[in-house]
């Protein structure tokens, strides 16, 4: 089976280690990697900061880009709930397109019935389960599963796990005081855990929890999902 | 317009009054232990019914199809509230119901009035009214009587003084009802507020309540409460004064059934509340010897003439999505300066507020988390009505340097040349303000970034060049 790989404008541009990580995961179960290079970005930022017409386009452009591919998958549950949830609406003729978009955890476990991806890590990790993956992509438990079966992972577990980091694309900007509260109680959350790294499967999540990580000078990393599968 | 000019004095918008209100460590700290109590309340209690899920979609499907049909079922229900011995008033704004209100008050010869809890009184600001026109509004929820001697407005739906903890509480009782000896443990505090009411039930000729739904095949009026001051008032009060908005009617008495499973589970976590008042007009011998029931437009009739909005209408008021809300939790209710707090409130605000309202921070007072839509026992998706109410702002207000800025963005997304352009032009620009692969400056809109977080810059290898390079080899 041949992928294509939306590794989002986010991760594209400021995390590609996480881009690199979705390829190795994929490539080592053996399905081939396309990555059609006309991508940007599905408009999720502008759908969500309220700019429809913007976001249209650009859920348009998405469709055309990935018309072809067999199955498209993404190493952001933001996103991929983004396309699944939104893009039909906005643009009904790239349903289609939409439908066979998942993101990595939901592909390798719902979709490939696959959980030992043949990686290995050392360490006790903690899951933040990011809010679109939770409650607009619904993936459940299939990047716990993932974890859970790589060999020296350690799984402590995230008091108040579900609760919000606070990020929320532009709420992180226009709102900053409040998102900063909201991840002082997220940062908390993932000292008491006693993790060494916290993961998640959204990249702008783990930039923001990441950067607030860092700036608190904790020796606490943020590593996404990809990141661990891949190791 | 009253009503309008209430809401227009909004003093500050929500991101300030936030940053604020995230430094008070008493009220976050409250409203924190509140949340967590409520929170899991409610999951136990909607655990305990299998068919959970079910009464969700029958909740949303009754309170649609109430919606849509109150061009027939408000005069139904006038009809059958008129014929019962009530009196039914239509207002179209809150000026207009404040009016008939202090009419009525002022011929049942009444020099006080009491109050039940009501959130549709709140948002027509009849207290003032009555206070202007010379009549003692008292109210008589605990909670409520507690913000109306603090003189503060009640900071969330249900729990109006989920900021205060006891010892505050204790504090206002000693100063207001002159009680110097008072603890704070709470059945004295209880005790104390039901000395200070109960005196004022006796001898109560006007009460005031709004309603939790009203059924139009009967003409029955619905108020649910927990400390039995609402049983009170609609029974020992000569005359009785129900200010409703007009989209809580629902059509037949089978959908009470569903509604009071759902509203005192998702509200307070109850399987059902202690008191549940039904009237039907006034009864010989029996109750208030008069009903007038106001009928409340209000923004509603433009609400529901938005279809993408209109499900914000189906609102029971539980304030299930409030307890849940992170934004809420670090915030308290008072930052929104609204009487609806919280997601519910930064979608229906809006809209009951109509063009000429404030200019909107709401809609955006959300990280669109979903946790509020999880739990709302009428299904409505408060994220993506949020979104909704984004781009009624973005189209109506001007919206500067952010508005250019996701507009180029927008333009840069849509080619592919200039995104990598972009990407190229972004990591050449930044230079000055990067050392060791993190941003050390945080300029214009990235300041709020940089008051708690790091930033990676961008690194010398994009993705897709990596990609690129990889392919060639």
């Amino acid at each position: 089976m041949r992928v294509a790989l939306f590794v989002t404008c986010l991760a594209d541009t400021l995390a590609p280690g996480v881009g690199r990580a979705a390829v190795t995961v994929l490539e080592r179960l053996g399905l081939g990697v396309d990555f059609p290079r006309e991508q940007t970005c599905c408009g999720q930022l502008h759908w969500n900061a309220g700019y429809a017409d913007e976001a249209t386009a650009l859920a348009a452009r998405f469709g055309e880009v990935f018309a072809d591919a067999e199955v498209i998958v993404t190493p952001s549950g933001s996103c991929a709930g983004h396309v699944r949830e939104h893009v039909p609406t906005l643009v009904p003729r790239v349903a289609h397109v939409a439908a066979r978009t998942f993101e990595l955890s939901q592909l390798l476990v719902e979709r490939l019935g696959v959980e030992d991806v043949g990686s290995t890590y050392a360490g006790r990790l903690t899951y933040h389960p990011t809010c679109h993956s939770l409650r607009l992509l619904r993936v459940g438990d299939a990047p716990e599963r993932l974890l859970r079966a790589v060999p020296g992972v350690e799984l402590a577990e995230l008091p108040e796990a579900t609760e919000c980091c606070g990020f929320g694309g532009m709420f992180s900007v226009k709102n900053a005081a409040v998102s900063s509260a909201m991840l002082a109680a997220k940062l908390d959350a993932i000292a008491s855990s006693g993790a060494d790294a916290v993961c998640a499967c959204d990249a702008s999540c783990l930039l923001h929890i990441g950067g607030g990580l860092e700036r608190r000078g904790s020796p606490v990393r943020a590593v996404h999902l990809a990141e661990v599968l891949a190791g | 317009m009253r009503e309008l000019a209430a809401r227009s004095a909004r003093p500050v918008a929500f991101p300030s009054a936030a940053e604020a209100a995230v430094t008070d460590e008493q009220t976050r700290t409250n409203v924190r232990l509140a949340q967590d109590t409520i929170r899991a309340r409610r999951v136990a209690v909607a655990a305990e019914l299998d068919d959970w899920e079910a009464l969700r979609d029958a909740g949303a499907a009754l309170r649609d199809r109430s919606l849509s049909r109150l061009r027939d079922l408000l005069p139904l229900l006038e009809d059958r509230v008129t014929r019962s011995g009530g009196v039914v008033h239509w207002a179209r704004d809150a000026e207009e119901a404040n009016e008939i209100v202090v009419r009525v008050a002022r011929a049942a010869g009444a020099r006080e009035v009491l109050k039940v809890k009501s959130l549709t009184t709140d948002e027509i600001g009849l207290n003032a009214a009555l206070e202007r026109a010379g009549l003692r509004p008292l109210e008589t929820d605990l909670a409520e009587l507690v913000c109306q001697l603090a003189d503060e407005r009640p900071s969330h739906l249900l729990v109006p003084a989920i900021h205060k903890n006891r010892t505050e509480i204790r504090d206002l009782f000693r100063e207001r009802l002159g009680l110097e000896e008072l603890t704070d443990e709470p059945r004295e505090l209880a005790e104390a507020a039901r000395a200070h009411l109960r005196a004022a039930f006796l001898r109560a000729k006007v009460a005031i309540s709004g309603a939790n739904a009203a059924v139009a095949e009967t003409g029955t009026v619905c108020v649910v409460e927990s400390e039995g001051n609402g049983r009170m008032c609609t029974t020992l009060a000569d005359t009785l004064i129900t200010v409703m908005g007009i989209e809580k009617v629902v059509a037949e008495w089978r959908d009470l059934e569903v509604l009071l499973q759902l509203l005192p589970r998702s509200a307070t976590g109850e399987r059902m509340n202690p008191y549940t008042s039904l009237w039907t007009g006034v009864r010989e011998g029996d109750g208030p010897r008069a009903f007038h029931l106001v009928l409340l437009d209000a923004g509603r009739t433009r609400a529901l003439a938005d279809p993408v909005a209109r499900p914000v209408l189906r609102c029971i008021r539980c304030s299930a999505c409030i307890n849940a809300c992170p934004v809420y939790r670090q915030t308290g209710g008072h930052a929104y300066h609204t009487v609806y707090a919280g997601p519910i409130g930064a979608i229906l605000e809006p809209q009951l507020a109509g063009p000429r309202g404030q200019p909107g921070s709401l809609p955006f007072a959300s990280s669109l988390c979903g946790a509020c839509a999880d739990v709302c026992p009428v299904r409505i998706d408060i994220p993506g009505l949020l979104v909704h109410e984004r781009g009624r702002v973005v189209r109506s207000e001007r919206q500067g340097l952010e508005g250019a800025s996701l507009r180029l963005l927008g333009r840069v997304f849509a080619s592919r040349e200039r995104y990598e352009r972009a990407q190229r032009l972004a990591r050449r620009l930044q230079r000055p303000a990067v050392r060791e692969g993190r941003v050390r400056w945080f300029v214009g809109p990235l300041a709020g970034w940089g008051s708690s977080r790091e930033l990676p810059a961008v690194p010398p290898q994009t993705f897709r060049e990596w990609w690129a390079d990889r392919d060639r080899a």
